[in-house]
């Protein structure tokens, strides 16, 4: 079958039911995405489909009918995406393993809601677990990415 | 001259050695006694040094051997080095490097000698340093404790400054002036008249010079990147972008993807297993017993993860009891039992004689096992190949792997490497090295071929060695308004000796102090003031869980000490101020009474707030909550934490090390225990563990102090005062008393 991910096309050989992160993670070898429950508990393995956040471990492959976008393909080390300098900028990474799909989640969020209110950042931002307990940086760089979106 | 770089010098050498096209400096190990244990196992030459800063004409590589999990600890340790060398970090390589004893962590014992941190008594301060023997002897390439900030305090900047200096030296033989003359920026040597020379162009010429060893460490106040709010973490990028690579996110050419099912009943045996269904699954290539489980190796996880489902396997009793009520009664019984007696490290006054007499208040404790349940769950490479073995894991404890390693594949220790690899959180789960005992097992079935082993989050918390359960009685009795009498018993199955029993073959004898760590070494002085340890036997094997024995201690002292405060009738910030003997504690107290407008336990209809301090790993940390008693329930409302570290090297990663310690506290004080079933927890993913989520995360308000005689590390010591903190809250806003973890037994959380 075929996936579009970051704007490339790959051709997979897998079953229809293996979830997207895993052939996102081991056939693709694109491993920014990350397993942490694999029963759409922590929102480690959330991707965007058109746009959209959805967790990876749920999705099977030939389900899949959008283009996907991972972390890989948000932005780069030379032109992040504003909740990457955000989440930079707010230094809110611990041991990071979440950040990922943290990141993905916010990204997407922000697309459709362009003047969160605080209820509605902790709302959104409530499905994607974090270990180290970054919520308080979550919630200040939701913010300053908002804001910058805005053109503020 | 600065006394901390004469003391150092005294301590130890820094070393150099000329390595391919450059030079290396680090620990300098220069003669090597035949009867020194710590070398005993080492090649001939290669004791010869333990480099932290390697240059080269490619680049400079700062080695951090302590290991991050999240804590921010390499970026501290290159800062450290990088303070002294006049670099950025950001444009070095870092690198924990290879397993090496020279590494060996000596403060990571330190605070497990018989004298509370706040001791810097003669005695204790020499038992202190003693305690550094046994930490080579264990080969304690180590990371935990908060130990990072204090051992590599010294030794990281001296690597630093003598690799500095003897690059200037290099450089004023070839310019053919003083190098007194001569200053560093930025990874260049500055001639006087302005010419700069590269660290890596001159790094050949400093590896034939004897390394400059009469060096200052520069004054605090010099510092450019140590204790400055505007220095970043150097991982963070890269866990921003998703490019940094963890354990379970590395590759090897042509490796295997393993999945494994051990008996949930840990140390229990397999019975039976039938795998006909999944040997006939899409990429299995092999289906194969491992100790106490069974294994698949495929060609993908997700193949791998579904073909170990597959295998019907029937599973022998754990070696323990089966469930958590007999547990509980088996915890029960140890305490005040004379026969389970294990250690007593705060007896004073007369506790028996004033608990004979008038109105004892009694209270009992209960803490539940927790899981660690990091996000990325344990995951290793192995590669068994011609007498060789090759190991690539998130870790804390790489020599005890590659020992452990080379006994299962029958070859000697320096016949295996351990790289280390970044980890996606620990929290005292990458301590253990089950997951490597296992791949190892399977990489020597299929010698040559690279076996990716990962747990699944199913495995990981089925076989996480818990926390300790603990039940705890205390006794006490109040006079005047004043807390008299304090008598603590806390039940608790040893914790060392089930994980040194696991890492090294053998548990370690004499008591376990950390039963009641976190309790008997309070800074405080009561009338009659006594905890003792009741050792419980083994049961469900047991592990360091952040914050160790005061994670559950925290709670127990804190919440023992509450009830009386209240019995008297006196305000738990001003007893605790009252019986505070220790002038840091007490100022950290201070803080946090200034930080909330301290004013008493009631602020307002349907709030509370309440208040604890715990003293561990040297840092007293206060904290102050303050709840709302909503129609859905509790609401945590705001958080002030003030702790004292002794001197701030990382403020915006302290800050987060601190709050991020106080959720976790939180979470698994509101929500979270391991109950066991038939030998096995009910809990094994993160829906029935479910920690704290954004939307119930307080605002915080943290400070950090600098008034402690010691640097220390901060890793740990937010957690244990957050769950009494929330206690007495909860206590105050609804006269609900907590004895018990979870809260949410009792009371819901918004
Ligand atoms: S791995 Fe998909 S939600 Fe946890
Ligand atoms: S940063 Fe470690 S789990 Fe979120």
């Amino acid at each position: 079958m075929k996936l579009t991910v970051n704007g490339t096309e790959y051709e997979v050989d897998v079953e229809p039911d293996m979830p997207l992160l895993w052939v996102l993670r081991d056939e693709l070898g694109l491993t920014g995405t990350k397993y942490g429950c694999g029963v759409a508990q922590c929102g480690a393995c959330t991707v965007h489909v058109d746009g959209t956040a959805v967790r990876s471990c749920q999705l099977a492959a030939a389900d899949i009918s959008g283009e996907i976008t991972t972390i890989e393909g948000l932005g780069s080390a030379e032109a992040l995406h504003a909740v990457q300098e955000a989440w930079i900028e707010h230094q809110v990474a611990q041991c990071g393993y979440c950040q990922s799909g943290q990141i993905m989640a916010a990204a997407s969020f922000l697309e459709f809601n362009t003047e969160p209110t605080d209820e509605d950042i902790d709302r959104a931002m409530s499905a994607n677990l974090c270990r180290c307990g970054t919520y308080p940086r979550i919630r200040a760089a939701v913010k300053s990415a908002a804001a910058k979106l805005n053109g503020a | 001259m600065s006394t901390v770089g004469k003391i150092a010098r005294r301590t130890f050498l820094i070393g150099s050695a000329a390595v391919a096209g450059g030079v290396a400096f680090g620990i300098h190990v220069v003669k090597r006694p035949i009867d020194n244990p710590l070398l005993a196992d080492l090649a001939e030459g290669e004791a010869a040094i333990t480099p932290y800063v390697k240059i080269d004409a490619n680049g400079i590589t700062l080695i951090t051997p302590r290991a991050d999990k999240g804590q921010g600890s390499y970026s501290v340790q290159a800062n450290l080095i990088a303070e002294e060398l006049d670099i950025d970090p950001a444009t070095a390589t870092i690198t924990p490097g290879m397993p090496g004893p020279a590494y060996f962590n000596g403060a990571v014992l330190e605070e497990g000698v018989p004298f509370p941190a706040y001791d810097q008594s003669a005695v204790a301060e020499a038992m202190r340093e003693f305690m550094a023997v046994p930490a080579k002897l264990f080969q304690m390439q180590m990371t935990g404790g908060s130990s990072t900030v204090p051992d590599g305090y010294v030794k990281l900047r001296m690597a630093g400054a003598v690799a500095r200096e003897t690059l200037k030296e290099a450089a004023a033989k070839r310019a053919g002036v003083a190098r007194g003359d001569l200053k560093t920026q930025d990874g260049h040597v500055i001639l006087p008249n302005g010419d700069k020379l590269a660290y890596t162009d001159l790094a050949a010429e400093a590896s034939q010079l004897a390394p400059i060893q009469d060096v200052a460490l520069r004054d605090p106040s010099e510092w450019r990147l140590l204790g400055k709010a505007a220095t970043r973490r150097v991982d963070i990028p890269e866990k921003t972008t998703g490019a940094i690579k963890y354990g379970i996110d590395h590759a090897v050419e042509g490796m295997v993807h393993a999945a494994v099912r051990a008996n949930p009943g840990i140390g229990g045996d397999v019975v039976s297993y039938d795998a006909s269904a999944a040997e006939g699954m899409r990429g299995v290539q092999k289906v194969m017993p491992v100790a106490h489980g069974v294994a698949v190796i495929a060609d993908n996880t997700w193949r791998a993860f579904k073909a170990v489902e597959a295998i019907e396997i029937e599973w022998g009793p754990g070696p323990y009891p089966a469930s958590s009520p007999e547990i509980f009664e088996t915890l029960a019984a140890a305490v005040n039992n004379e026969e389970a007696f294990d250690h007593r490290q705060r007896n004073e006054g007369d506790v028996d004689t004033s608990l004979a007499n008038g109105e004892v208040f009694e209270a009992t404790y209960k803490l539940p096992y927790l899981a660690h349940a990091p996000m990325e769950p344990m995951n290793v490479i192995a590669l068994v190949e011609g007498g060789k073995v090759t190991i690539w894991t998130g870790t804390q404890i790489p020599l005890f792997i590659r020992n452990r390693a080379a006994l299962i594949a029958g070859v000697e220790a320096e016949n295996v490497d351990v790289h280390v690899l970044p980890m996606g959180g620990s929290f005292g789960h990458k301590l253990e090295m089950t997951h490597c005992e296992q791949a190892v097992e399977i990489a020597a079935a299929m010698q040559g071929t690279p076996v990716k082993l990962t747990w699944s989050r199913e495995e990981d918390m089925t076989h996480d060695y818990p926390r300790p359960a603990a039940v705890a009685v205390g006794r006490g009795k109040v006079a005047d308004g004043k807390v008299d009498t304090f008598d603590l018993s806390v039940g608790q199955s040893a914790l060392a000796p089930s994980w040194f029993g696991r890492l090294m073959g053998m548990g370690i004898p004499g008591p376990d102090a950390t039963i009641t760590t976190g309790s008997w070494d309070q800074p405080f002085g009561i009338p009659n003031y006594r905890v003792t340890g009741y050792r419980a036997p083994e049961m469900v094997p047991v592990s360091s869980w952040r914050s160790v024995g005061a994670s559950g201690n925290g709670f127990l002292h804190n919440a023992f000490l509450d009830e009386l405060i209240h019995s008297a009738g006196a305000d738990p910030l001003e007893e605790r101020l009252r019986l505070c003997i220790d002038d840091t504690s007490r100022k950290v107290m201070e803080a946090v009474g200034e930080m909330s407008g301290w004013n008493g336990t009631d602020i307002g209809e349907n709030r509370g707030r309440g208040v604890a301090f715990t003293l561990s790993f040297g840092v007293p940390c206060a904290q102050v909550i303050d709840v709302t008693n909503t129609d859905q329930g509790i609401k945590i409302d705001k958080v002030f934490v003030a702790a004292d570290v002794g001197r701030v090297l990382d403020p915006t990663n302290i800050d987060a090390q601190l709050f991020g310690g106080v959720i976790f506290g939180l979470s698994h004080a509101m929500n979270c225990e391991l109950t066991y079933e038939n030998y096995a927890p009910l809990q094994n993913n993160y829906h029935q563990y479910e920690g704290m989520r954004l939307y119930q995360t307080p605002e915080f308000e943290v400070k950090v102090l600098e008034n402690g005689p010691k640097i220390r590390g901060v890793g740990e010591p937010g957690l244990p005062p957050a769950a009494p903190a929330l206690a007495g809250a909860i206590f105050a806003a609804t006269g609900t008393r907590l004895r018990e973890m979870p809260f949410n037994k009792f009371v819901d959380f918004v």
